[in-house]
């Protein structure tokens, strides 16, 4: 089915179950609705061959009913037949009611509203199913090349028994993958709307050029601390800890929030730092399960400064704040970290003698009172003298507060920044992504 | 009311058997998975209702062998017209991928497989009613409000009942139904600026005969009077010392330091891209010491209620008890039939998916270290200094996994063979094989554990794994605290 046909079609049934099952409602309940739904090729390549490859069609249909004060959440694969759906979602909200008889009173429920509609359909030219794979090795040929397409069409949508209605659906793809020369590794990404032959011609010739650079001699930096350089995608890797509870105001409020010092201004980051919620990136809904719709743009950190926690409807009931539009898990969903002036050429002459590192790894909270994170370098990593490459390192345990990399230590932001989609693949495509610059930091403390 | 999957019977003699005689019209092979899996998730936070939700995913993933290629195409549409069309787009994307595969397969990657598997319980969850179980939630954070310093008492209770058929053009029929449940128990003591989470997890194969409301309780006031000793604990010191491993951070010591660098895709290279290649290399196998000689790791699909035991992977391959790790030496790898016959390297029976969304791929199963000789007390009598940890709070480690750092919810200073005073923000850091060189004494008495969210592959899944280990003495780490 073409990716515009799966769209259509989704959205037809979905209406269709929806009709029939808000119309099926009784005084006093309250019904929202979130549609999933994606037709995703995954490919996955591996010394730039096929391993695997698997065709997903799949649509999800959530419901919320409200009653008596109770509040359940059920969730059901759809088959995309509209009649059959209709009978399996009569029998999940009679589901729902049977459990309310048997809940307590939920104190932190959110009286439903209508939050306004909204329809985006973006539509994209990726290439045929059985020209994927020739598109890719093709121009590869001869490289050790590793990694994943994904290219179909995603949907987000969302409807509720007060009138409200959103509808989201975008063709996008991306080509998350890594060239390898021995254990040596460069990556590259290539993503969007269109698949363009030369685009990703010029893309694998820029990752094989960084590549290239690891030829040099490796070099063995001991731990210790250094001036580091962290390209965009790497500084990405570390504002997205952001995601893992500094910003949630649920988390600050029972004593899981990293940011605790920050939040109640013990500590302050550095005043180049500016962090926001910018939805004008284009890749992501506006909406969240509620419905609720974000300002296009929310600064979250301004000059080092919380402007912002992410507050949930229901965090915000619990704890009378004002919700600002966050989803329940009050993770940022378009982070968009302004530019600062460094430009690209004076990167290495900036950096003098320190460590360039193109990407990170595996990144977790490792003292969640002081914000300090452990990860690990990985992919092209160079040790720099002199504001030269010398050569490749092997890959250093760090280990840092984001109190001093975001804070003290931050030197400079660069004036060019990358947008970096969302690539998660678990359960479904994601959806989201990240803009950053890349980050000078001073004395950045590697440990093994 | 009970917890209910929705039944299904699917028979070879009806749409199935239409929609594989379709696909074996040009497929050398074909099979479907079908699975129906409900999960339950109810949490109570602070003596109030948080969360009632539950999933059922039904869908299927249809599978062909074409010119040595096995490609796929899941439906959530299973009429025989549903899984005649994911056939169709499972072939026409199999035969244009075919000219470039990794390797040629052949049907002997899918030998004929009949039988099935039921998870060990002795209470089925569906005579688990929704009011019982929240009645034990809320006994166990009404349990654990012992101090206004607590201000996060939480209660979580995760099931999930899977039925799992596989259906295959060479007559294979199999079934497997799993029982699971994930009990959690959080408390998060703070004061100022200063906080600290204590844990309570049981995890496995289990059914209705968790949920034991004294027995949650009792557990809901240990895991509070824990956080509330962690918030006025010194931190935990750095220095080298003796580190004594508690079964639930055995569990993830195994899992990412073992586990992980012995799947053979991963050594194959086709997980580089996302989670990493490995330090071990096919020629390590039958040669590389690993750790000490008291290290004896197996993987065990076959231990009653541990998460990840079942009869056959998604493959069709009969699972069976297999030693990975003796006296320290490595002897096998995790690798499915098609790892097996792409490295030359023996394997296990561990090609597994997360759902009827994802294809199998090479994954740990139940990864258990051996139990020896010591109890937990001579253990500790035979550190000089050191610190006792437990429950995981922290983890990392590199795309080759080498160089980890894992960190402890909980932390006891040993000195002179005596276990004292509580310490917080407990971590250590070290190098795999050097680490497991280290290890001193192996406890005598195990415990498993697991996690239900293993995250691996492109499209990436998360998978259900188990560890059980008993405690286990290493000497001369690399520890260390939080900020002063």
């Amino acid at each position: 089915m073409s990716a515009s046909a799966f769209s259509a079609q989704a959205h037809h049934n979905f209406n269709a179950v929806a009709d029939h099952v808000l119309g099926q409602l009784k005084t006093g309940e309250e019904l929202t609705l979130n549609l999933t739904a994606e037709e995703t090729l995954f490919v996955r390549f591996n010394n730039n061959r096929v391993r695997q490859n698997t065709d997903v069609s799949q649509t999800g249909l959530s419901m919320r009913l409200q009653s008596q004060g109770r509040t359940v959440d059920k969730s059901r694969t759809l088959t995309g037949d509209a009649p059959t759906d209709c009978a399996s979602v009569t029998q999940l909200l009679q589901a729902c009611r049977d459990e309310v008889l048997a809940l307590p009173v939920d104190p932190n429920q959110v009286p439903m509203a209508n939050n306004g509609s909204s329809h985006d359909d973006f539509t994209g030219a990726l290439l045929a199913a059985q020209d994927v794979v020739s598109a890719v090795v093709g121009p590869a040929a001869g490289c050790d090349l590793a990694g994943l397409y994904a290219g179909g069409v995603v949907i987000r949508a969302n409807r509720n028994s007060l009138g409200q209605s959103h509808w989201f659906s975008t063709e996008t793809f991306f080509l998350d993958y890594s060239l390898y020369n021995g254990t040596l590794a460069a990556k590259g990404s290539y993503a969007g709307t269109r698949w363009d032959d030369s685009s990703w011609a010029a893309n694998l010739a820029r990752t094989k050029r960084l590549l290239s650079l690891l030829g040099r001699p490796r070099q063995n930096v001991a731990p210790a601390g250094y001036r580091t350089y962290l390209a965009p995608r790497a500084f990405a890797d570390l504002v997205g800890m952001l995601g893992w509870n500094a910003l949630s105001a649920s988390a600050w409020k029972q004593g899981r929030s990293p940011f605790k010092k920050l939040v109640e201004k013990e500590a302050l980051l550095s005043p180049m730092l500016n962090i926001d919620e910018n939805f004008s990136l284009g890749l992501t809904p506006r909406f969240n399960s509620l419905g609720e719709v974000s300002a296009e743009s929310m600064p979250l950190i301004g000059q080092g400064e919380l402007r912002n926690l992410l507050v949930s409807a229901r965090t915000a009931k619990e704890y009378n704040l004002t919700a600002n539009g966050a989803s329940d898990g009050e993770a940022p969903r378009a982070v968009d970290v302004q530019c600062g002036n460094l430009t690209e050429e004076k990167v290495l002459k900036e950096l003098g003698t320190g460590l360039f590192l193109s990407n990170l790894h595996y990144l977790n909270w490792s003292d969640p009172v002081s914000a300090r994170v452990t990860g690990m370098t990985r992919y092209a990593c160079f040790w720099v003298e002199g504001g030269e490459i010398v050569g490749p390192i092997k890959d250093l345990r760090w280990d840092e507060s984001l109190y001093q990399a975001l804070g003290s230590k931050l030197m400079a932001l660069t004036s060019h920044a990358e947008i970096d989609p969302a690539t998660d693949t678990y359960f479904q495509r994601a959806l989201g992504g990240t803009r950053t610059p890349g980050a000078l930091i001073d004395d950045f403390t590697f440990t093994l | 009311m009970p917890i209910s999957n929705t039944p299904f019977e699917m028979s070879m003699e009806g749409p199935l058997q239409q929609a594989l005689d379709h696909a074996c019209q040009v497929a050398e092979w074909a099979g479907v998975r079908y699975s129906s899996e409900l999960t339950t998730q109810r949490v109570v936070r602070n003596d109030r209702p948080e969360k009632n939700e539950s999933s059922l995913e039904v869908g299927a993933m249809c599978e062909v062998l074409i010119d040595g290629h096995f490609g796929y195409a899941a439906t959530a549409d299973i009429s025989s017209a549903g899984l005649k069309r994911a056939f169709e787009r499972a072939i026409a994307t199999t035969r244009a991928t075919s000219a470039h595969k990794v390797h040629a397969f052949s049907g002997a990657q899918r030998p004929k497989a009949t039988g099935s598997y039921r998870s060990h319980r002795t209470r089925d969850l569906t005579q688990t009613s929704l009011a019982e179980i929240t009645d034990c939630m809320l006994g166990a954070t009404r349990a654990m409000n012992i101090s206004p310093l607590l201000v996060n008492r939480s209660a979580s209770a995760f099931l999930v009942q899977t039925q799992i058929d596989f259906y295959a053009s060479n007559a294979s029929h199999t079934r497997q139904n799993f029982d699971m449940t994930d009990l959690t128990l959080s408390a998060t003591a703070a004061e100022g600026l200063e906080s600290q989470t204590r844990t309570w997890v049981q995890t496995g194969q289990f059914g209705g005969e968790v949920f034991d409301k004294d027995s949650l309780a009792r557990h809901g006031l240990q895991t509070a009077q824990d956080a509330l000793a962690l918030l006025g604990a010194e931190n935990c010191p750095t220095g080298r010392m003796d580190l004594v491993l508690m079964p639930n951070q055995m569990m993830l010591q195994i899992h990412e330091s073992i586990g992980h660098p012995l799947e053979l895709d991963r050594i194959l290279g086709d997980e580089r891209n996302y989670a990493g290649w490995s330090f071990v290399k096919p020629e390590d196998f039958g040669q590389l010491q690993y750790g000490s000689g008291l290290m004896n790791v197996s993987f065990d699909p076959s231990r009653a209620n541990q998460l990840a035991s079942y009869a056959f992977d998604d493959g069709g391959n009969p699972a069976t008890r297999e030693m990975l790790i003796e006296g320290g030496v490595l002897k096998r790898g995790l690798g499915s039939l098609e790892s097996q016959v792409r490295s030359g390297l023996p394997g296990v029976a561990n090609f597994r998916s997360s759902s009827w969304n994802r294809a199998p791929i090479d994954r740990m199963a139940n990864i258990n270290l051996e139990p020896g000789k010591s109890t937990l007390d001579e253990l500790i009598g035979q550190v000089e200094k050191g610190v006792l940890m437990s429950s995981n709070r922290s983890w990392s480690i590199d795309d080759y996994r080498n160089k980890f750092q894992f960190g402890c919810e909980h932390g006891q200073l040993i000195d002179k063979g005596v276990l004292g005073k509580v310490v917080r923000n407990p971590n250590y850091r070290g190098v795999t094989v050097d680490f497991w060189g280290r290890l001193a004494g192996v406890g005598r008495d195990d415990t498993s554990h697991g996690t239900a969210f293993c995250g691996k592959g492109e499209p990436s899944q998360v998978i259900r794994v188990g560890h059980a280990a008993p405690p286990c003495l290493f000497r001369d780490v690399e520890v260390f605290g939080g900020a002063a």
